[in-house]
């Protein structure tokens, strides 16, 4: 049977399908729906864990027991997991052990676009790189049974484009395969010095065995055309190559580390000139280059940014197309209409905080027109370097800064720089944007909502005992619905000497129902623009007539009723509205 | 063990069909119901026995962030992204999103438009203008269809219908069978609002007589 699935499906479906049993991730764009659809099959254990490292230790102490355990994250979750996975590349598997690493060429969603194949080289594990979603279907269920084979985590490496693409994918039936049962075995599991002298030899012959597999693999393969022009490419650069050069003969690489070197000798023998087309890094061109073989690869074919057949076309371009593009105002995200960041960073900016930021939602934050965050690193590093920052200029900068992050990335890796300031003396505010969900990535559970990734119900491990746990004597939990009890609370955290922790709590707009929209008077509105300063989408500006100032109007179909912009109107010209009919439609 | 699980194509399945291959780009902004559109166009296109392929992006671009999806169906589709000037339809939920993605449209390619302006925060704050002549420049590019999806939606009694409404304007430009719609509908739209999903549909195909 065939269905249209995206990449991230069709990873979910292949896990399904290899007889999978254990799954955790941690959500992050554009991994998150291979958890999601793994959700969907009850036969797989599957959990959202509260980072990415301790995803890929459940998984891979699930695997000690001879079951087939994955776990997925986005590009940059892999740092974090970086280091149960290059051990787990010593001690090796007892089921198969299948990483998904989802990268984001482009940075749709993401603070860097590093090219995570680096990684499987330098952990020594094997790589995947499937091209379409059939193939993200089929290499996931081949990771399995390659990690059972050569007793090593193989690492699944998606692109964006492979994880939100959508193809035609043929379904197969799930094999069982139940767990053995755990036996003790320290010679590989115990990674003490003794033993990972001996494991390191075991993995350089590995990787040697996995090389001579590369070369038989039937999806290692040359696609014979036209020999004037052979390419060479691997995931959806491939898709994109075939489009720009109908004619040429290919050599598609699937399991891209290790690669298959005689296969290459072979096919560069048989063509005159060679590209290499790949997204990202010059690696397989590094490796290709490194056997005595000369290509075209980097030196035309851009590696920042997300490649596109039109970049690809444009790249062995003669003519260079001047871009005519007019110049078209940018539409980046907002926060939504309702959102209770937003009133938070409203009185931040009002403030004139400082502001050390983290990942999530809130991260808009730092936009136009609240423009209230000032550095974004990774996740977690909001309070770490709010830490460092006042120990560089003294406790006097923790009164005019705070670190702000979102409950989700507080979970994530927010308590041990928590736990660090107050054991190492500290005096900073950390603020916890706290709406009950993990927003950006799609509204996934996590502990402080006590909800489980299948939906039951899992015990709830409040933020506010966290903070007291780790030794936080000043903790405040508010609502931020009121601008007047925001801003108090933050004078009020902001004088306490030592850590204090300031819980704004409110679920994302996008889990309530709205309330009654608000309404501008016409009467009443004097233009002052106050209103447009908070940065709804709710809110714009009209002409009712030339010669006047623009009046503030509100989109009664965006309106979430939340009634900030009513709070910061000094006219009293928002008002809820009587019945939402009468009203305009922008 | 078996690691070499089925995958051999025959080389005539590597041939694309890049000439009989449609290529069709909706766009708007992030909470309007694209990606809703596209996949019900995906899945009729697929009952219809075409090879499919579909692009989006999640994350940060669904926060009212500008969105476009590609959608590819043919005999045999490699890239899920479209190559600019090669769309054969703009469906465009809103007009400076079609401005911003009409350099995918081929010369012959047909424009459909939501006839609605959405400013984005930068032309809220003043810190850009909304472009003022953008109907006349969107008239240069070719043919052009402006549809007032919401007014539409609004008769139906509900503004998330605009999707399916332009949707229906599309099809009347497919061969494909309205059995193929209907299922397509059915398959991706929650049980209640089905038939509200059908009505809208066929509204949106009126429009386009």
């Amino acid at each position: 049977m065939k269905s249209l699935l995206s990449g991230n499906g069709a990873v979910a479906r292949g896990a399904w399908e290899a007889g999978c049993r254990v799954a955790a991730a941690y959500p992050g764009t554009p991994s998150t729906e291979i958890l999601e659809n793994i959700i969907t099959y009850p036969e797989i254990s599957a959990e959202w864990a509260v980072n990415e490292k301790v995803a890929l230790e459940v998984a891979a102490g699930a695997c000690f027991s001879g079951v087939r355990a994955i776990t997925a994250m986005k590009h940059v979750g892999l740092n974090v997991a970086a280091d149960p996975f290059f051990t787990m590349s010593y001690s090796g598997v007892t089921g198969g052990f299948v990483v998904v690493s989802a990268d984001d060429p482009g940075m749709w969603s993401s603070q860097n676009e590093q090219d995570n194949r680096h990684y499987g080289r330098h952990a020594k594990v094997p790589i995947f790189e499937p091209s379409d979603s059939n193939e993200a279907k089929i290499f996931t269920q081949l990771a399995f049974d390659i990690s059972e084979t050569f007793d090593t985590p193989v690492l699944l490496r998606l692109t964006t484009r492979i994880c939100h693409s959508t193809c035609v994918v043929e379904l197969g039936r799930r094999t069982e395969f139940p767990p053995k049962g755990y036996a003790k075995d320290t010679k590989k599991r115990l990674a003490l010095p003794a033993h990972a002298r001996r494991l390191h030899v075991i993995i350089e012959g590995r990787l040697k065995k996995l090389a001579a597999f590369s070369e038989t693999f039937p999806h290692n393969r040359i696609e014979w055309g036209e020999k004037n022009l052979g390419i060479i490419t691997s995931g959806i650069s491939y898709q994109y190559a075939r489009d720009v050069w109908p004619d040429a003969s290919f050599l598609k690489l699937s399991l891209t580390h290790p690669i298959p070197e005689n296969l290459i000798k072979k096919f560069a023998r048989a063509v005159k000139k060679i590209f290499v087309v790949e997204e990202g890094d010059a690696i397989l061109e590094t490796e290709v280059k490194a056997l005595g073989i000369k290509v075209v690869g980097k030196d035309r074919i851009p590696s920042c940014g997300e490649l596109t057949p039109d970049i690809l076309r444009r790249s062995f371009s003669r003519k260079q197309k001047k871009e005519t593009q007019q110049h078209i105002p940018a539409r980046p995200p907002v926060l939504c209409p309702g959102c209770p960041h937003r009133p938070v960073f409203h009185i931040m900016k009002k403030l004139k905080l400082a502001v050390i930021g983290d990942i999530g939602c809130y991260t808009l934050g730092a936009l136009p027109p609240l423009s209230s965050m000032d550095t974004c690193i990774c996740m977690g590093a909001s309070v770490t370097n709010a830490h460092g920052l006042e120990k560089a200029l003294g406790a006097d900068f923790g009164k005019k800064a705070v670190a702000i992050l979102g409950d989700s990335t507080f979970y994530h890796s927010g308590i041990t720089g928590l736990v660090n300031a107050v054991y190492n003396k500290g005096h900073l505010t950390l603020v916890i944007v706290d709406n009950y969900t993990t927003a950006m990535t799609g509204h996934q559970p996590h502990p402080g909502t006590g909800k489980l990734a299948h939906g039951d119900r899992g015990i709830r491990v409040p933020p506010e005992q966290i903070a007291r746990g780790c030794g936080v004597e000043y903790v405040n939990v508010v609502n931020p619905d009121n601008l007047e009890d925001v801003e108090a609370a933050f004078k009020e955290a902001l004088a306490h000497d030592g850590v204090s922790v300031l819980i704004f709590r409110r679920p994302c707009a996008l889990l309530l129902k709205p309330k009654t929209p608000y309404y501008v008077d016409p009467e009443l509105c004097k233009g002052c623009e106050l209103c447009m300063q908070i940065g709804c989408p709710a809110l714009s500006l009209r002409h009712p007539d030339e010669r006047k100032k623009p009046l503030a109007v509100i989109d009664p179909t965006l309106c979430f009723g939340c009634g900030l912009c009513a709070q910061v109107c000094t006219c009293d010209a928002i008002v809820l509205s009587a019945t939402t009919s009468t009203q305009e439609t922008v | 063990m078996h690691l070499r699980r089925d995958c051999a194509l025959s080389n005539d399945q590597y041939s694309g069909d890049g000439v009989n291959t449609k290529n069709i780009v909706i766009c708007g902004v992030g909470g309007q119901g694209i990606i809703l559109a596209s996949n019900v166009l995906c899945t009729a296109a697929f009952a219809e026995g075409n090879d499919v392929k579909k692009s989006e992006v999640h994350g940060m671009a669904q926060r009212g962030g500008s969105v476009i999806t590609h959608v590819r169906f043919g005999r045999k589709v490699y890239s899920p992204l479209i190559e600019q000037g090669t769309a054969d339809f703009i469906l465009a939920f809103e007009k400076l999103e079609a401005l911003r993605y009409l350099r995918y449209v081929k010369p012959e390619g047909m424009i459909i438009v939501n006839d609605r302006e959405i400013p984005p925060m930068s032309v809220l704050i003043g810190a850009a203008e909304y472009p003022q002549d953008i109907n006349r420049k969107l008239k240069r590019r070719g043919k052009i269809l402006f549809v007032d999806a919401n007014e539409r939606a609004l008769e139906l009694g509900n503004i998330r219908t605009v999707n399916i409404i332009l949707l229906g304007v599309l099809s009347r430009f497919m061969d494909f069978e309205k059995s193929s719609w209907d299922r397509a509908i059915q398959e991706n739209v929650k049980a209640k609002y089905v038939d509200l999903n059908i009505v809208a549909f066929e509204k949106g195909k009126e429009i386009a007589v």
